[in-house]
Order: C-alpha cells, then sequence, then structure tokens
C-alpha cells in the first residue's frame, strides 16, 4: 500500500494489519483485522502524527521514504500510549533521534514507562499550539478516551481533527475513506468499538463532544488512529457517539446463557417466543458457542437483558461467569435485565448472577426464573408469559 | 470527613489526606478543591466525582 493524501502536503502513513484477529491481548477479536493509522504532514516542520505497532515499523518508514527522509522529521505528536501507536517511536526515533515529541505530560510519564528513552519530550496542555510553518497544530488533551494519556490534535488550517482512537475502528480495508468504504461494515466496526472499549467512559465522552462543539471548531474531516478516516461525513459518527454516549438503546432483548444439559437452553428459547410475541426483538446467544466481542456490540443495542445459567456447584457456570466480569466492567447505564435457570437440587446460579447484575448497577425488573431438571409442558408456559412480561417492561 | 469517588476510574478522594503532589493540602474538603484540579490517577474534572 502506498501513502494516501488527505488533503495538500497530509498524507496516511499508516498501515493495515489483514491477519490480526486478538485485541487488547484476547480481550477484543477483531474479524475484519485493524490498521494503525499514522499521518505525516510536510511543512518547515515535518511533522508525524503517531506511529504504528512495532512489527509495522520498518512498513511505516518506508511510506515516509516515498515522500521524504524520515532522517528529515523535525516533530512527533504522541497522541496516545499504547503499543499499537507508540511502538514504532523507538524505531522511527534511531534515524531522527533529535525529533521532538510533543504529548500530555501522563502521555511522557506512559511512554517513559514503556521505553526507558529520555526522548525529546515536549508537553502540551488543551489550547497549546504549535507552529508548523504554513500549518498549525491545536491540541485537546481528552483524559480516559480512552486512557488517561490520551490526546486529541487539530490542523487548524485544514480542520483536520486527529483524535486518536474516539471515532475509530478495527477494520482492515485497502479503502482509507468513509465515501469509498463499506458503509454497513463501517458502522459495524465503529459500534463494536464503541461497546467493547468506550461504552463505561460515556460520561467523559459525552462532556468531551460538548466542549468541542461548544468552540464551534469546525471539522472537515475525522482522522482516527484505526480504520476508515470519515472525509465525507464526519458529523456521521460524531453524532453516533452522541447518541452512544447518552446511553440511547432499542426496545429489544438479548438473552445470554450457559447451559449444562439443555434445560436452560430450552428455557431460553421459549423466552425469546415469548418476547417476540410481544412484539419486541430478541437474540440469544449461547455463551459457549459465541464470541464474546460480538455479544457485547448486541448488548449495547438493547434495553433489556436477560441471563441464564444451570447451577454448578452452587454457583453460575464458569463460561457465563467470565462473560459477566467484562461485562460487569462495561458499566452499562439505563439497562433492566432478569435472571432464569435450570437447577438440580439445592439451586443458587440465579442469586449469584443477580448479585453480579446489581453490582454492575443494571436493574432487576423480574424475580429469577428457576425450574427444577426440565420444564413441563406448565413450565414452559410460565417461561413464555416471563418473557412476555419482560418484553413489555422494554417497551 | 466526606470522601469522595471518582466514577470513571475508581479513585478516592479523602480529604483527610489531600492530594499534596498536585496541591491540595490534608484537610480540604472536595468542595474546597479548585475547579482545576483533576484526578489524580485518570486526569478527568471534579465533575465526574460522587460522595461516597
Amino acid at each position: 500500500m502506498k501513502p494516501v493524501k488527505l488533503a495538500e502536503n497530509i498524507y496516511w502513513v499508516g498501515v493495515v494489519d489483514w491477519d490480526i484477529r486478538s485485541f487488547h491481548g484476547h480481550t477484543y477479536t477483531t474479524k475484519r483485522g485493524s490498521t494503525y493509522n499514522a499521518y505525516l504532514i510536510i511543512d518547515e516542520k515535518i511533522t508525524l502524527i503517531d506511529t504504528v505497532l512495532r512489527p509495522f515499523a520498518g512498513e511505516m518508514i518506508e511510506k515516509i521514504r516515498e515522500i521524504v527522509p524520515p532522517e528529515r522529521i523535525d516533530y512527533i505528536v504522541a497522541n496516545h500510549v499504547e503499543t499499537d501507536h507508540s511502538g514504532a517511536l523507538q524505531d522511527i526515533l534511531k534515524l531522527c533521534p533529535q525529533a521532538k515529541i510533543f504529548c500530555s505530560e501522563k502521555c511522557k510519564e506512559g511512554l517513559f514507562k514503556h521505553y526507558y528513552g529520555n526522548w525529546n519530550f515536549n508537553v502540551v496542555k488543551t489550547g497549546d499550539k504549535l507552529s508548523l510553518g504554513k500549518r498549525t497544530l491545536s491540541f485537546i488533551e481528552a483524559p480516559m478516551i480512552h486512557w488517561p494519556d490520551s490526546m486529541f490534535t487539530y490542523i487548524l488550517e485544514d480542520q483536520i481533527l486527529m483524535p486518536n482512537d474516539a471515532f475509530g475502528q478495527h477494520y482492515a480495508s485497502s479503502e482509507r475513506f468513509d465515501d469509498e468504504a463499506n458503509e454497513w461494515e463501517l458502522m459495524d466496526e465503529a459500534a463494536k468499538y464503541y461497546a467493547n472499549i468506550l461504552w463505561p467512559l460515556a460520561g467523559v465522552i459525552q462532556k468531551k463532544i460538548e466542549e468541542i462543539q461548544k468552540t464551534n471548531l469546525p471539522i472537515k474531516i475525522i482522522a482516527p488512529s484505526h480504520g476508515i478516516i470519515w472525509r465525507k461525513d464526519p458529523a456521521k459518527i460524531v453524532k453516533a457517539y452522541t447518541s452512544w454516549s447518552k446511553n440511547e438503546t432499542k426496545p429489544q432483548a438479548v438473552i445470554v446463557y450457559e447451559t449444562m444439559w439443555g434445560a436452560t437452553r430450552k428455557m431460553a428459547r421459549i423466552i425469546a417466543e415469548g418476547i417476540a410475541d410481544a412484539g419486541i426483538g430478541v437474540k440469544l446467544f449461547d455463551v459457549a458457542e459465541s464470541d464474546r466481542t460480538e455479544v457485547m456490540k448486541a448488548l449495547f443495542e438493547a434495553k433489556g437483558y436477560l441471563f441464564g445459567s444451570s447451577t454448578h456447584d452452587n454457583d453460575m457456570l464458569p463460561g457465563l461467569a467470565s462473560f459477566l466480569e467484562f461485562f460487569k466492567g462495561l458499566k452499562p447505564k439505563n439497562r433492566l435485565a432478569g435472571v432464569f435457570g435450570s437447577y438440580g437440587w439445592a439451586g443458587g446460579a440465579s442469586k449469584e448472577i443477580e448479585g453480579v447484575i446489581k453490582e454492575a448497577g443494571v436493574d432487576l425488573v423480574a424475580p429469577s426464573l428457576d425450574v427444577k431438571y426440565v420444564p413441563d409442558e406448565k413450565e414452559l408456559e410460565a417461561c413464555f408469559n416471563w418473557g412476555k412480561d419482560f418484553a413489555n417492561k422494554i417497551k | 470527613m466526606q470522601k469522595y469517588r471518582c466514577t470513571v476510574c475508581g479513585y478516592i478522594y479523602d480529604p483527610e489526606k489531600g492530594d499534596p503532589d498536585n496541591g491540595v493540602k490534608p484537610g480540604t474538603t472536595f468542595e474546597n478543591i479548585p475547579d482545576t484540579w483533576v484526578c489524580p490517577e485518570c486526569g478527568v474534572p471534579k465533575d465526574m466525582f460522587e460522595k461516597i
């Protein structure tokens, strides 16, 4: 892939990672790969905005070399500490060791605690401006979008916002821009990213969007650090983030369960029929067969959640326990939930699940539905009605 | 004294300890911390804190 022009003298010099299928360790499945977006500005001061994951350093450097010798880089802006963006700093700095690095205070501390290099750090704060010659950069600190060190960089003259991970997607493609991309895949990956990584940061995200809109900052292009660049319709992704950060949901239900011998699954299916009968859309996921990252995306859109498990050693099954551990950390707001399951003797799963749901701050809107071993006709009817009642609470 | 927790990262502000590294003396109530102060752990502003 070659460097791609965003505007006169502003280039994408990132890389496409077609093969990656796990991110953040193994917490996020990247079914469509990813990209690491770095940008190069040619001006009196040659400036690099972010870098790439370390194994791709060579590719990024060759891309830069097609435009300018990397040895001539004067400034590097580090918008984020995380190694998928800072990894190649070590390599590029071997070529331009005198380059000044512009970053937030926490980014400077974080970069040192990763790489232990006494680099030419220049700490910047919100409102600071940096002249490159014809162009001026403006910095906006964005703590916890999504790390304490995170920052946005804005090119005044071209009205390009570079918000690093915000508005990004783990989406490998030969296309670089929203007007070229497959719209459906793009929004799917944008939502998946938000649901799995940014969901707990709703308050901070909402405030940052309001803060930027108050300044009436004109934004022609949003160039994130992953995926497609928004040049045709940046307002589209800002609108989506505004809605998502306000915890807006669709009146839909998602059922997530784990089953030992099929009785809990049987209950789940009949509950789902009751929900659908009440006119509410529902999705079912067997935790053992499902991709957790994809299920979180489904949960993110929906208002109502039902969790079910067989009882095992007085507790829920470990697959669901692991699922709920991740779910809890996403700090879901404005959702309703219920719990169900099949047990054999003393039970316990429902009580444990309810405990986690309460910890997660989600309202339980019905008593748990528990059935001994395999449900009979009457118990299946009760499942159907329980589902129907739950659906009516979502409407 | 009334403690406050950062809703984003969980950091607890204890007025008895203050946040001396960032200019907030021990004994300072949360209300009296300047509005420019941010969570020392994650950097978010005062309005993201809740009483505990």
